[in-house]
């Protein structure tokens, strides 16, 4: 006799996922309820550029937090929390770039691209955002489907790279207090530890 | 230790005032935090008064100066442009006086080849000094000809008032031309020396931050160009001038020198 599975495998906006979406969405909002306040502080353009970058920082690391703790808590369902944490970081990070191209440079194309070149720092986070495309143009089932499983999750393993890249970013940007970005590095460096130690275990 | 000052209006500038509240909320002032709101909610835990200037090494009239014998003297009123390293800049109305008068007490003598300045380190009232995350007490140092142009100048006061102590009470140097950490806050040590005195930016990060540290928009920041700079108030970036537009008065302190070299 055939049993049926325990719970079928949910899908679409279930209202876990909704609920992740608009705690994503409230930074920005935020954000855009200070601009419209005229609350940004005393340089409002570099309030907004960085505090876009450090929320697109934030919700990277939360999205390399969900796998580790939905394993260690036996909660799967936690899994489906990914697409939607990566997507918002993703939408994030373009802001970052968005305004920093906008409303921090004015489109100054030869400046930004010497930027590009010149700056490390923004070499970095240039490459951790190209990166981030594909990740963020997959991210659909059907994408999942045409690529196969493997060659889907293998792709997404760039996270792995693009991170520690932003926080690289965040690193090299600061000019003496280094204690928050090296905060965000610790909590990557376990993160990524942690897949890398389940891997080394799965090896032996 | 409220009043008005005024002074005779010496250097000046038509261009538009940063708003005093920008001014004395966007410190970096380390001592009180790195963030550049910490200075304005923390330093008010600093006592400023009994305060003293103490002048020394290579002079001949060392001595000690209280800070109400120059709040006596003469002041002067400057709207100076004021450029930080990280990119940004204000158009301050500072009040006080010239470095020159200060220095011309302690009669430095002919081998004072450079002026040593040092802030105060007192943790119990600077939470910043706590934390390692430059060398404390912060200091800092002109060549002796830098120092006795008209242009540097030591701030008791800014918009009329006596100097907040997030913009460095109760008095601070104001060196118009070079970047901002350029210009020590709090001082409680001048000293005249023969060697090239040390700097806290440049002991933090020797490639970044040079002795000199004049505003070159020729010359970048390893971590960001120094060619725009964002006036405070303004949407968008305006480009930054050569010696931050004092080139007249300035120049010729650093004639022949590379200053890619000497930055």
């Amino acid at each position: 006799m055939l049993t049926k599975p325990a719970h079928k495998p949910k899908r679409g906006f279930t209202p876990d996922i909704i609920v992740v979406c608009l705690i994503c969405l409230l930074p920005l909002l935020w954000l855009v309820w200070r601009f419209l306040q005229n609350d940004l502080g005393v340089n409002p353009v570099e309030t907004l550029v960085r505090q876009l970058g450090v929320w697109g920082l934030r919700l990277l690391v939360v999205g390399l937090l969900i796998t580790p703790v939905a394993r260690i808590f036996k909660q799967p369902r936690l899994i489906r929390w990914r697409r939607p944490v990566g997507l918002f970081a993703f939408a994030y990070v373009a802001l970052h770039l968005t305004s920093y191209i906008a409303v921090d440079q004015f489109f100054d194309w030869g400046r930004i691209w010497a930027d590009i070149v010149k700056r490390p720092y923004i070499t970095f986070g240039m490459i951790a955002f190209v990166l981030l495309i594909p990740l963020a143009l997959t991210s659909f089932n059907a994408a999942i489907k045409r690529l196969g499983g493997v060659a889907w999750r293998n792709l997404h393993k760039l996270v792995y790279v693009i991170v520690p890249l932003g926080v690289l970013h965040y690193f090299l940007l600061v000019k003496a207090d280094k204690t928050m970005p090296l905060v965000y590095g610790g909590i990557v460096l376990v993160l990524l530890g942690w897949r890398l130690w389940r891997w080394i275990r799965r090896k032996v | 230790l409220t009043g008005k000052l005024s002074g005779k209006k010496t250097f000046w500038t038509n261009e538009a005032q940063t708003p005093r509240e920008a001014v004395t909320t966007y410190n970096n002032f380390y001592e009180f935090g790195t963030d550049k709101s910490e200075p304005a909610k923390y330093a008010a835990a600093l006592t400023t008064r009994p305060w003293t200037i103490k002048l020394d090494g290579k002079a001949a009239k060392p001595q000690t100066v209280d800070i109400e014998t120059l709040l006596k003297g003469a002041l002067e009123e400057r709207i100076y442009r004021l450029r930080c390293v990280e990119g940004w800049s204000m158009v301050i109305p500072w009040i006080g006086i010239p470095l020159a008068d200060v220095i011309k007490r302690a009669e430095p003598t002919a081998d004072a080849k450079y002026v040593a300045f040092e802030s105060l380190a007192r943790p119990k009232e600077m939470r910043g000094v706590r934390s390692p995350v430059l060398h404390w007490p912060y200091v800092e140092g002109l060549r002796i000809d830098e120092a006795m142009n008209s242009l540097a100048f030591l701030a008791v006061g800014l918009y009329g008032d006596l100097l907040p102590n997030q913009n460095g009470a109760p008095i601070r140097l104001v060196v118009p031309w070079k970047y901002g950490f350029k210009s020590i806050k709090s001082i409680v040590r001048i000293s005249f020396t023969n060697k090239q005195p040390s700097t806290s930016w440049n002991l933090s990060a020797p490639d970044e931050y040079g002795f000199y540290s004049n505003v070159n928009p020729t010359v970048d920041h390893p971590r960001w160009s120094q060619a725009t700079e964002r006036r405070i108030g303004e949407f968008r970036r305006r480009d930054t001038l050569m010696f931050n537009g004092y080139g007249d008065n300035v120049a010729h302190l650093y004639k022949g020198m590379d200053l890619q070299k000497y930055y």
